[in-house]
């Protein structure tokens, strides 16, 4: 075997006068970075194999270890950096595709820290959500253009037939995520933590596990390339059925979910033999256009007796406009876009860090094309990709979303370190593996516990941030970019974002 | 009363149970000298008994109807008033008769000479058992259950 040309990423600080050799790092590193020698009552770190997800630094009960960059450092050079050389190490071992998990790690500009939210002052008070009603209940669906009534001998009678919604508590999802590539136990705290939050979350392409048919009314049920899972009581147990074209981690590719990660339990999920690599194709092979993604639309409205809204997920790409209204004219009754920085359980490098465009301006081009249109009410737009805290949310409506997905976060909240090393099935946090040593580690009780909270708090940030600007309704905040102003942007961003610079009048 | 109680299914045999059972009955109560410079050691009033991926601590369980108690033979093992069996190290004689009757395993020799019953006090004194305190998984519950 040739010299490996890889170096450690990470160094594993152990500091000797606080370690006593509990061999509780041993434990836990799904890795083997660390091993105990009985013999000198030690234990030695390899941090050939380290990922950098702190599982030991965080569960070592004398906080006796560090984890830190490696600091191998190369003759400096702007062009060639380290990651560049690292990568080409690494291809010219293997001789194949590298890859990923999470969202684009690169610094592309991220629109959302150059947006500033307004405030009242003095002209129109601003509210105080503690004391006064505050609403941010919001409804997702088609909306219909005018409302007709007839006077009847009860009263007004509704003749406008109003078409199937979702109503959620708080303008946030939980975006897909399937059974396979985040544990079971994940699965049930994302359903558990979605319906006590009044929120949905959605299956991904991973089928619906039996024990979680009892969140139905909660889950959104994807359908995907693969159409992994998807059959009549899975289309009929779920609040809403949605169409994935593609994903802002892998825009344009289908999806691989190795077949170390299909157990016996994720095999009968999915509808798949054990064991065996599960590919979705890149396209649906049943849509090579808009006029073909309407009938699948409208025949999971035919399986589903109308009673469902149908959504359509597109990552956000070149001509994302014109698609999303391709996919409103479809029939559609929600949008989730996926930007650039969306999450992956598995992608290649390239593509995730290459391929989309930033949600925030693929959201500021849909709602402006939308509204053009006179179409903006057909359809509701969910936003994702790399929603990191409330004020994204609020960024996001404002500029025209009606709620947001959020994964990375939720993943987050349940202990991911982003170590981006998801494909590997070896997640020390217990979230995307199926190993039964590793995915006892996420107690769903803790995991409900912490999404929840997240939830809650950032619903109770944004009423703050809604009351500040003096508006009492997520409603009145959609698509109402006089509470944005830019810093940092050009003319071109903040055209493309249909927002002033700060600082204007 | 309330007692130790073990999800297995969310133990992760990450053994922390031990080390801070071993640090409350150590004579510092300062986990690193207690490992590292008071000699001899204390010990663990419990242990993690693992199989596979199967794994959970086995605190004593205090049982109602406790076979050491009827089986010491000098009145060393006993109930105090909460209900928690105590080896009043006293009279202890380190016949290990306990540790043979215990069907649990849970009761241990000291490392003091011969006596014999080290095992769970339920960390008396404590609020909360440390064990179940620093659980980091919540797989150990102190709770009263019917």
């Amino acid at each position: 075997m040739s010299l490996n040309l890889l170096a450690s990423e990470f160094q594993v600080v152990r500091d000797d006068t606080r370690c006593i050799a509990c061999q509780v790092c041993v434990r836990q590193c799904a890795n083997d970075v660390h091993a105990y020698d009985a013999e000198s009552d030690v234990v030695y770190s390899d941090e050939t194999r380290c990922v950098g997800c702190h599982r030991c630094a965080t569960l070592c009960p004398t906080r006796a270890l560090t984890i830190r960059l490696a600091l191998h450092e190369f003759r400096p050079n702007a062009n060639w950096t380290p990651a560049a050389l690292y990568n080409l190490y690494k291809q010219s071992q293997t001789g194949g595709v590298l890859l990923s998990g999470m969202g684009c790690d690169q610094p592309y500009p991220v629109y959302f820290d150059h947006l500033l939210l307004n405030a009242s002052q003095v002209t129109n008070p601003s509210i105080d959500p503690l004391r006064e009603p505050m609403e941010l209940r919001t409804v997702i669906g088609r909306r219909p253009g005018r409302v007709e009534v007839t006077q009847g001998p009860e009263g007004l009678r509704l003749e406008t037939r109003l078409g199937p919604h979702l109503v959620l508590e708080t303008p946030i999802l939980f975006s897909a995520m399937s059974y396979g590539s985040i544990s079971y136990n994940a699965c049930l705290s994302l359903a558990r933590a979605a319906k006590e939050c009044g929120i949905l979350y959605n299956t991904g392409e991973g089928g619906l596990h039996p024990t979680l048919y009892e969140y139905g009314p909660w889950t959104i049920a994807q359908v995907a390339s693969g159409r992994f899972g998807v059959h009549p009581e899975y289309l009929r147990t779920a609040a809403a059925l949605e169409i994935k074209i593609g994903q802002g981690a892998k825009p344009g590719i289908g999806g691989h979910l190795p077949g170390e990660k299909v157990t016996a339990d994720v095999s009968r999920t999915r509808m798949i033999p054990e064991g065996t690599d599960a590919l979705s194709p890149a396209p649906h092979h049943d849509i090579y256009s808009i006029e073909d993604l309407r009938q699948l639309i409208y025949a999971l409205k035919e399986a589903t007796n109308y009673e469902k809204p149908v959504g359509v997920k597109v990552a956000a790409v070149h001509h994302i406009a014109p698609i999303a209204s391709g996919i409103a004219r479809a029939g559609a009754d929600y949008i989730a876009i996926d930007g650039l920085r969306g999450g992956t359980g598995a992608a290649p490098t390239v593509i995730r860090n290459h391929v989309g465009i930033p949600i925030e301006l693929a959201i500021a081009a849909v709602d402006q094309r939308l509204r053009e249109e006179g179409i903006r009410h057909q359809v509701s737009l969910i936003a994702g990709g790399s929603i990191r805290s409330s004020a994204d949310v609020v960024k996001a409506i404002a500029l025209g979303a009606d709620a947001v997905y959020i994964a990375t976060a939720a993943l987050v909240a349940m202990g991911c370190h982003l170590c981006q090393k998801c494909y590997t099935g070896k997640c020390n946090w217990g979230i995307a593996t199926q190993d039964p040593y590793l995915t006892k580690r996420l107690n769903p009780n803790i995991g409900v516990r912490r999404l929840a909270n997240l939830i809650r708090a950032w619903s109770l940030e944004i009423k703050e941030m809604l009351g500040g600007m003096g508006l009492n309704a997520i409603e009145s905040l959609r698509g109402n970019r006089d509470h944005l102003r830019g810093v940092g942007l050009n003319e071109v961003e903040l055209n493309a974002l249909g927002i002033q610079a700060a600082g204007a009048a | 009363m309330k007692r130790i109680y073990v999800n297995e299914e969310y133990c992760i045999g990450c053994r922390l149970c031990e080390v801070y059972c071993l640090t409350q009955h150590s004579r510092s109560k300062k986990i690193i000298k207690a490992f590292k410079e008071e000699t001899p050691r204390a010990l663990a009033r419990l242990v993690v008994e693992e199989e596979g991926p199967l794994s959970f601590a086995m605190p004593c369980r205090h049982c109602e109807d406790a076979p050491c108690v009827a089986a010491c033979i000098t009145g060393a093992m006993h109930r105090d008033e909460r209900g928690a069996v105590l080896c009043d190290e006293e009279r202890c004689v380190g016949c290990w008769t306990c540790i043979m009757v215990c069907p649990f395993g849970a009761v241990q020799r000291s490392i003091a000479g011969r006596k014999a019953a080290s095992k769970c006090d339920l960390c008396y004194g404590e609020h909360t058992p440390v064990c179940v305190m620093h659980c980091p998984n919540e797989a150990l519950v102190y709770e009263e259950r019917t």
